[in-house]
């Protein structure tokens, strides 16, 4: 019997099984045993939240090897680290601790402006932020096995991802409806490969699970993405900012499930105390704008 | 005939489209409600953990009980055969005990260690199945009342079947594979309707009020 580990279906597959799902941000392991325990299907093991990068400012890294450590021991749920974007050294550092997937991920300190990390000379899979259409085909082509989108992390402002989900899902709406012919011309327009764009007019999806990341801090965020579309969800900084993290947790979890199921996502908001603070975009200076990194 | 696939969390659509594909009707179960008129139930891949939580949250474990106990199919694959264990090793509580086994959850490793391998599965014909594993769990321990469906080379045990109850601890719906689901329709046809030679057949109004 011939047995291949890392294949493209494995790497692809794992967020094929977290789809419907909630992956939530921690910075302890107790966090991730809260995360675990009110049904999250992975964690994302970082040293601060994003709306706690935000506020620090400076130059954010790959967390301390020792705390994502800690924290894959603390869970058996997959647990994803983030590296900067195009930093492949901490890519494999991340690989070396058999972390479950990596993200590359624009809440960091970009390390490289023109280029993305190689993800297919990895064997752990990657995920990659997109703003659109193009920008999710160019991470898969990179070998990105599963995609989200931005949003604007740290802001628990649900305007940008329901923006760039809609970017997404609209532009894959107009692929489907073209002539073979159109497809040349689509593609350039996208920066994307011809293939991939082909793919997707094709299938009328994208070829690899697609969930959505920045700004979800409620019950009815999580149902709103997902009703436009979105695969499962990311909840950073609006879990563990919030008044009641353990509440607020389950409550999105059973929202992600039952999203088009109005009454059971009323009786979940009940009486969770306050949701994150959040901040409005046009108080952002342009240049602090996380969404922006990559290309 | 109607198939349910448990739509909490996970592969779900995978397997509704495999049974689509068939040309059968295939419907999403995520309350109680859903369960009502189904010929079998899928309990897909997915976060164990987390459908142990909606399962229990939305009250569906008695509900899904009662529906294998009067004799209707179930098929669990990867974190569908942890929920379908009566013994889950390092301690966990059972989901859904309907099958005489021990599970061990992530028994391979992590997703480095996720793989794809050809099996033989005798009951499928000649033909391999290949299985697609990821973070996938193995059978410990089989009962007396369970069949064996395939082992790896090392002789671990990685698809089951006790009596109306089949579990796979690989994908066969990510790997463009339908005889399980073929497997499952034909048995969720005997349930709907027990034909001759079945040796059970029921009086069709006393089958109704079973229903």
């Amino acid at each position: 019997m011939s047995v291949d580990t890392s294949t493209w279906v494995t790497k692809k597959g794992l967020a094929q099984m977290l789809k419907g799902g909630v992956i939530m941000d921690v910075v302890t392991a107790d966090h991730a045993r809260i995360a675990e325990d009110a049904g999250a299907v992975a964690v994302m093991a970082l040293e601060r939240v994003p709306a706690d990068i935000r506020a620090a400012g400076g130059v954010a890294r790959m967390s301390d090897p020792s705390m994502i450590e800690g924290i894959m021991a603390a869970v058996s749920i997959p647990v994803m680290a983030k590296a900067r974007i195009g930093h492949f050294v901490e890519a494999q550092v991340l690989e070396a601790l058999g972390v479950d997937y990596i993200d590359e991920s624009e809440v960091l300190t970009p390390a490289d402006e023109q280029n993305h990390i190689d993800k297919h000379a990895f064997k752990v899979p990657f995920v990659c932020g997109c703003r659109d259409l193009g920008e999710a085909l160019r991470r898969i082509a990179e070998g990105a096995a599963m995609i989200r989108t931005k949003g604007e992390a740290g802001t628990g402002n649900i305007v940008e991802a329901v923006r760039q989900l809609r970017a997404v899902t609209g532009e894959i709406r107009r692929l489907a409806s073209m002539r073979d012919d159109e497809l040349f011309v689509a593609a350039k327009g996208l920066q994307a490969p011809l293939e991939l764009v082909r793919q997707v007019a094709r299938d009328e999806r994208l070829p690899v699970v697609d969930f959505v990341a920045g700004g979800i801090s409620t019950p009815s965020d999580a149902a709103l993405v997902m009703q436009l579309g979105a695969e499962g969800v990311f909840v950073g900084s609006g879990i563990f900012k919030s008044d009641d993290p353990a509440r607020m947790a389950n409550a999105i979890v059973q929202a992600t499930t039952h999203f088009d199921d109005p009454k059971i996502i009323a009786e979940v908001s009940k009486g969770l105390g306050a949701p994150m603070r959040g901040i409005e975009l046009g108080a952002i200076p342009e240049g602090e704008r996380l969404a922006v990194r990559g290309w | 005939m109607r198939i349910g696939v448990l739509a909490l969390q996970g592969a779900f659509r995978e397997h509704l489209d495999v049974f689509r594909g068939l040309g059968l009707e295939a419907v999403p179960v995520r309350l109680p409600s859903d369960l009502a008129g189904l010929s079998a139930l899928v309990l897909p891949g997915g976060e164990s953990t987390t459908m142990r939580r909606l399962i229990e949250r939305w009250g569906l474990r008695g509900p899904i009980l009662e529906m294998a106990r009067q004799g209707a199919p179930i098929f669990g694959t990867c974190a569908g055969m942890i929920l379908l264990s009566k013994e889950i090793v390092d301690g966990e509580e059972p989901v859904l005990p309907l099958l005489d086994v021990s599970v061990k959850r992530n028994a391979f490793g992590r997703q480095l260690d996720s793989f794809e391998a050809d099996l033989q599965v005798p009951m499928l014909g000649d033909a391999p199945v290949h299985g697609v594993f990821i973070r996938a769990p193995v059978i410990d321990r089989v009962g007396d009342g369970v069949d064996v469906l395939a082992r790896l080379d090392d002789g671990r045990v990685v698809a089951v079947r006790e009596r109306n109850v089949v579990a796979t601890a690989f994908h066969p719906e990510l790997a463009g594979e339908a005889r399980f689901h073929r497997v499952i329709a034909t048995m969720a046809g005997a349930f709907d309707e027990p034909g001759e030679g079945a040796g059970r057949r029921r009086h069709p109004t006393r089958r109704a009020a079973a229903r």
